[in-house]
């Protein structure tokens, strides 16, 4: 997969603009998956994919490979969610605890996805999870963040991380464990209480 | 039997690493229960949904950048040079723009209203144009990777950055004489910016990098600058060209 980046990319930078939408169609349903954990906005998920591929497109020069196409990609993206993020909290717009409209289907990470999941004790408890999920991810620096999701969520190594974040191993180990106490003082209790395993 | 195991070691063992521990954990009923503890929490956070796209993702993605990316594929293939002398002729125009405003003559109101017009109309192109190269001039240092081993060379940053000032001085002082209070703040917060850019030392360490990236982020200046390039484009109508 990894080879096929690299001769796409060389060939963006030969002057084939067609090889772009190859790297397009490779990435961006996971840039949306990394968006969307990154944001918890299904717009502002939408809004990061698409100026991702527009930055990478521009620092393609930049781009030595080094790192994979992927990671790389993901730095981008996850580098401008947390702009958008930190843009939200200056400028609230949508609170968290904000309903959908009628006949709107709830895509807020808050609300979660239209599921058929069991009785409504177990949802509401769902969504309680989810919400303090959601505000805890709010409450976690940048580097936290983004060392979280990218651990938890893409399962991208330690390595990985810290060459996107540009931290040293140590480092990158302890915004995953400052991140991780922070989730668990938050969610232990509740998770705890309802003996879910 | 090793003593037992810090929290940290059993966050690792969740991710897949540390397996040292294995044992103590399978022998340890204390360090068990802490450990399925801290697995119901991590497990927990599973339940942060991810909304499905439509299958036709991708197209659609494509579709929205499609005609972005061969608009600035021109401006890249052909590098910075055709850049610089359209942001010089920016500043003539906006420069010709001051000197009207100074020297002119009084008019008939009317020719006065639609001079006004066209000098306006110019003016937020302009400022458009400036404000999309100073955005990836930030976005290159942004998204910059540390570097690995010694020294980053961003001399390449900084000279664009000075470039540009001198246009951002001139956009400033034409929008505070104009009487658009927003547009010359953030021309003067883009500024100072510039300025740290433009000062740096050609080669940076990862500190001073870092320190850049901060300027950049605790600012919330690329944002802003998207955004109000945004509404300058649509106010301009899409007016790409001098």
């Amino acid at each position: 997969m990894e080879d096929s980046d690299s001769v796409s990319v060389a060939r963006v930078k030969a002057g084939d603009g067609d090889a772009y939408r190859t790297l397009v169609d490779r990435h961006s349903r996971s840039v949306f998956r990394l968006a969307y954990r990154m944001t918890g906005n299904e717009q502002d998920a939408e809004d990061v994919v698409q100026e991702t591929f527009l930055r990478a497109y521009k620092q393609l020069h930049r781009y030595e490979a080094r790192a994979s196409f992927g990671t790389w990609l993901y730095r981008i993206a996850s580098n401008y969610s947390l702009d958008l993020v930190r843009s939200r909290k200056r400028h609230p717009q949508t609170a968290l605890d904000e309903s959908p409209a009628p006949g709107e289907e709830a895509t807020n990470a808050v609300h979660g996805v239209a599921s058929d999941a069991p009785g409504p004790d177990r949802l509401l408890f769902g969504d309680e999870v989810q919400r303090t999920v959601a505000a805890t991810l709010d409450q976690l620096s940048r580097q936290e963040r983004t060392a979280f999701v990218l651990r938890h969520f893409e399962g991208q190594s330690i390595e990985e991380i810290g060459t996107s974040l540009g931290l040293s191993g140590n480092a990158t180990k302890h915004s995953i464990f400052r991140a991780v106490q922070k989730l668990r003082r938050a969610l232990e209790p509740l998770v705890n209480t309802a003996g879910i395993s | 039997m090793m003593n037992h195991p810090t929290e940290e070691q059993f966050v690792l063992y969740y991710y897949g690493e540390g397996a040292e521990i294995e044992d103590h954990i399978g022998g340890c009923e204390q360090c068990r229960a802490s450990y399925q503890a801290l697995q119901r929490v991590l497990n927990s956070v599973d339940s942060f949904p991810v909304p499905e796209r439509a299958p036709d993702y991708e197209n659609r993605v494509w579709s929205a950048i499609e005609g972005r990316i061969e608009k600035r594929s021109r401006w890249w293939s052909f590098g910075w040079r055709p850049v610089l002398v359209a942001a010089a002729m920016a500043v003539l125009i906006v420069s010709a723009f001051l000197a009207g405003r100074t020297w002119q003559k009084p008019a008939p109101r009317q020719v006065a209203i639609a001079d006004s017009g066209i000098r306006e109309r110019v003016l937020l192109v302009a400022v458009g144009d400036h404000l999309e190269r100073s955005s990836m001039v930030l976005v290159e240092l942004a998204n910059a990777g540390a570097p690995a081993a010694g020294r980053l060379d961003i001399s390449y940053e900084q000279k664009t950055a000075e470039d540009l000032l001198e246009s951002n001085r001139l956009y400033r002082q034409t929008a505070a004489t104009n009487g658009d209070v927003a547009t010359a703040a953030l021309l003067e917060e883009l500024e100072r910016v510039l300025l740290e850019i433009a000062h740096s030392p050609s080669e940076v360490s990862a500190r001073q990098l870092e320190e850049l990236r901060k300027q950049i982020e605790d600012r919330g200046i690329l944002f802003k600058v998207k955004i109000f390039g945004s509404q300058v484009e649509q106010s301009a109508g899409n007016t790409t060209t001098l």
